[in-house]
């Protein structure tokens, strides 16, 4: 299925408690090399046809204005699956 | 990498100061005055470094200086007999007021305003507005046991309104649900003022012991200062002096700088640690991290002690290595705190802390000097006086001037208006089916209520009541309010009113009022015409707190909400505490059993001007404010007080916005027991039309439902108080209706219908 993948990250400064938590559980479980984490979400666009330069535009600025909130946080990519 | 320990690290540091004394600074930027930048320097004696320049910003900044308020806060602290503070064991200038409950127990309670960063980003505007006002709680000691939100929002129909609420009340619910903390009561209004600007304020209610009480004072040479909890981030950099003190523009957030984001869950273990750390008693002073984060601490704890620090600013754990020392001063990283420990105890904290997993770091020590000392490595970059910082920032005595509109807006009466009485049935419908008066349990469901079991009473009942003893059922009830319409026509009667039935929504809970808290939400001080409203206002309210005998504790005062030009109405949220000697005596707002006759106490004046009938149902507001007299306040709450200790009263509800006829309809929504009404004794005896009887937003008024075996007990106590009383009707457990004669039949099926379903249509 052709798609369009949204990825979106808390921004670099900002506190991300889920990142934090999973980090503490996996030094806890014993790796201790790992001394960060940081969680952002990835979202799919699903077309039931060929993705287009347009489409992709269009979830650029869909993911800038309303997928993502950029108050808080970025999207760092978007990428295509055809 | 090795550094070379002597080389500079390109700091600005004191030294840099002096010798480069006319180096350009971004004083501007940081939101200082030229005087303001002057008188800096006038102190230092030099110029500040970078470090201090963002200290004495930030500092300085109207949020954490008051400096328009103060000239006219102090008039709480004035306007008190010895009488009112009897009960008050801290008052006023600490993180939060405490107030003596009997039993050894003592409460403390505030509310704060987090406005402007929850229009930003509402949903962690609010949530960290939560977190702040409970770890000022926990600051004194206190375990915090409740939350309550006092929430403006705009014109309901919006769009952005809809982004702002749902953001707002996910953010309240996540963070006090979290927290495991009951919300148990608040306000919500919608009015187009706030559009642009809404106001989101909380609260918070804790409860101690006498001995744990703490306070955040470095008094001891030699503790040390530890800073512990999270880690410092670039979270809210800036947010003081820029978020809270500037207006935005007209277009809408287009200034995003980074915000705050809270985790409740990091705060929950840093209340439990904390409250160890507290009966262990290895804390000598202790105060949270909020707006200005390390600058304030460090600066205020030295200021409130009259002594001094030397603090090693690298020794800050970090979230992100690369933060300047600037910016680790300024950073308001959220769930923080410092504390001041003697060195003989800290081991003692250490095994605390690591216990709950908690991260520390020792910043600093005490000193016997007048003076904050902060080092970055080897290099010194603040060495100023504490308290310059802290307490004697730039107090401005600013110009104010009687509104140009002022005038005509009271002249403009809404007598004018048309009082169509055959249809004051559909009137009553559509008042309460109009977002302000609609059912709220959309927003407050989504919070817990009565999570740890000592909620005696929650929303939609009058006052929020926690049990504090669970042995003797030693409890504390709390109400907030502020009418925005009021204090646009008069502020001086305006915040009188606001206090008046905060007070009354106290007293028909049963319990009897002790203290105030307060955040006072206005313009722009630097609005001539809004700081006479601000002038009003505070003057209104110390002198109603000095007639009701209640002392005022704390709180907050929030400048520049407006957009553009335009301010929001004055809204001074006031907050009455009181004190009921055993919850089980509670009284709901609303009535249950058949048959009780139902009593009007007060009388009914034809007071339309301001009110919901005037604005919701014509749009219009102008006139004067409905008047507020305390000594019938006064009796009417003693009355209550008298009434419940003798279990006389089975509910009671305040009249207030929407008059008698949306208190009926209330009173028989809570518990879906109808009532059968009259108006005409009453209309006669008050000299008012059906029209002021349903909708007048006279004050000092209250109904009760009272059991017939009580009748002639009741009616002779309110004879002996003088509170005028008239019953107007009867309970109704059979007919599922609110019948008030020569109006309507109003089904009380179709009235939760159109009660029940605004706000989930809404939003």
């Amino acid at each position: 299925m052709p798609k369009i993948i949204v990825e979106i990250m808390p921004k670099q400064d900002l506190l991300d408690p889920q990142g934090k938590a999973v980090a503490n559980a996996l030094v806890r479980g014993g790796n201790k090399d790992i001394s960060g984490v940081r969680i952002g979400k990835r979202i799919e666009l699903h077309f039931d046809r060929e993705v287009t330069e347009k489409d992709i535009e269009e979830a650029k600025k869909q993911a800038k204005e309303f997928l993502s909130n950029d108050v808080i946080e970025d999207v760092v990519a978007v990428t295509v699956e055809n | 990498m090795f550094k070379n320990k002597n080389q500079p690290s390109g700091v600005d540091t004191v030294e840099n100061a002096k010798s480069e004394p006319d180096k350009d600074q971004p004083w501007k930027e940081l939101g200082l005055k030229q005087d303001e930048y002057e008188s800096i320097k006038e102190i230092l004696g030099r110029r500040p470094t970078s470090s201090e320049l963002a200290m004495y910003s930030v500092m300085w900044s109207e949020h954490c200086s008051y400096k328009s308020s103060k000239i006219y806060l102090r008039q709480f602290g004035e306007k008190v007999t010895p009488e009112m503070k009897k009960h008050l064991m801290v008052g006023m200038g600490e993180n939060a007021g405490v107030v003596d409950i009997g039993e050894g127990l003592a409460v403390t309670f505030k509310v704060e305003s987090h406005n402007h960063p929850s229009y930003i980003e509402p949903f962690q505007g609010a949530a960290t507005g939560v977190g702040g006002i409970v770890r000022d709680i926990l600051s004194m000691g206190a375990r915090p046991v409740a939350v309550m939100d006092q929430l403006r929002f705009g014109a309901p129909q919006d769009p952005d309104t809809t982004r702002v609420v749902h953001g707002v009340v996910d953010g309240i619910s996540f963070y006090g649900n979290c927290l495991g903390l009951p919300n148990i009561g608040g306000e919500t209004v919608f009015d187009k003022v706030y559009q642009g600007n809404p106001l989101v304020n909380a609260l918070s209610i804790g409860a101690l012991k006498h001995e744990d009480l703490q306070l955040a004072k470095a008094t001891n040479p030699g503790d040390l200062v530890i800073l512990f909890g999270a880690r410092t981030g670039a979270d809210g950099i800036g947010g003081v002096s820029v978020l809270a003190s500037e207006t935005f523009g007209d277009e809408g957030p287009t200034k995003r700088p980074a915000v705050q984001v809270g985790d409740p869950f990091a705060e929950k273990v840093l209340i439990e640690c904390c409250l160890e750390l507290f009966h262990a008693g290895v804390v000598a002073g202790i105060q949270d991290l909020g707006g200005a984060g390390i600058s304030c601490a460090t600066s205020e704890l030295a200021s409130n002690g009259g002594k001094g620090m030397k603090i090693q600013l690298k020794n800050v754990l970090l979230r992100d290595e690369s933060l300047t020392p600037e910016e680790i001063l300024m950073s308001e990283s959220q769930e923080r705190m410092c504390a001041v420990v003697p060195k003989k105890k800290l081991k003692d904290f250490e095994k605390i802390v690591n216990k709950w997993e908690v991260e520390y770091s020792v910043l600093g020590e005490v000193i016997d000097e007048d003076r904050l000392y902060i080092d970055w490595g080897h290099e010194e970059i603040v060495n100023v006086p504490p308290r310059t910082v802290a307490h004697d920032g730039p107090v401005y005595d600013r110009p104010v001037e009687y509104p140009k509109y002022q005038d005509a807006l009271n002249a403009d009466s809404s007598s004018k208006l048309k009082r169509a009485e055959t249809e004051a049935a559909a009137q009553l419908m559509e008042l309460i089916s109009s977002p302000n008066h609609a059912d709220k349990s959309w927003i407050t469901n989504q919070y817990d209520k009565y999570v740890m079991g000592n909620t005696a009473l929650a929303m939609p009942d009058d006052g929020g009541m926690m049990r504090i003893s669970e042995e003797t059922g030693l409890g504390v009830a709390l109400a907030t309010d502020a009418n925005g319409k009021y204090c646009y026509l008069d502020p001086y009667e305006g915040a009188r009113q606001a206090l008046a039935e905060a007070y009354r929504n106290v007293a028909v809970t049963g319990a009897a009022p002790r203290a105030v808290t307060n955040c006072l939400n206005f313009g722009s001080p630097e609005n001539p015409e809004v700081m006479w409203q601000f002038k009003q206002a505070t003057a209104g309210l110390a002198d109603a707190c000095q007639e009701l005998g209640i002392p005022v504790t704390g709180g907050n005062v929030s400048f520049y909400n407006q957009t553009g030009e335009t301010a929001i109405y004055p809204t001074p949220v006031v907050g009455v505490l009181g004190v009921i000697d055993d919850v089980a005596r509670r009284v709901p707002s609303g009535w249950q059993d058949d048959g009780n006759n139902i009593y009007l106490l007060g009388t009914t004046y034809d007071e339309l001007d301001g009110s919901a009938w005037a604005k919701d149902l014509h749009n219009h507001l102008g006139g004067r404010p409905p008047k507020v007299d305390l000594q019938k306040e006064k009796e009417l709450a003693s009355l209550l007080y008298g009434a419940t200790q003798q279990g006389l009263i089975e509910a009671a509800h305040d009249v207030s916005e929407g008059g008698l006829g949306i208190a009926i309809l209330e009173a028989s929504l809570r518990f879906n027991v109808g009532a059968r009404i009259w108006l005409t004794e009453l209309m006669e005896r008050d000299g008012v039309n059906l029209t002021a009887a349903l909708f007048s937003e006279s004050q000092s008024r209250v109904i009760v439902s009272v059991g017939r075996e009580d009748d002639v007990k009741f009616q002779a106590l309110c004879e002996a108080r003088g509170v005028p009383v008239l019953r107007i009707g009867v309970t109704d457990k059979e007919n599922q209706a609110v019948d008030i004669q020569g109006v309507a039949k109003l089904d009380l099926a179709a009235i939760r219908g159109a009660w029940a379903g605004v706000l989930p249509g809404l939003y």
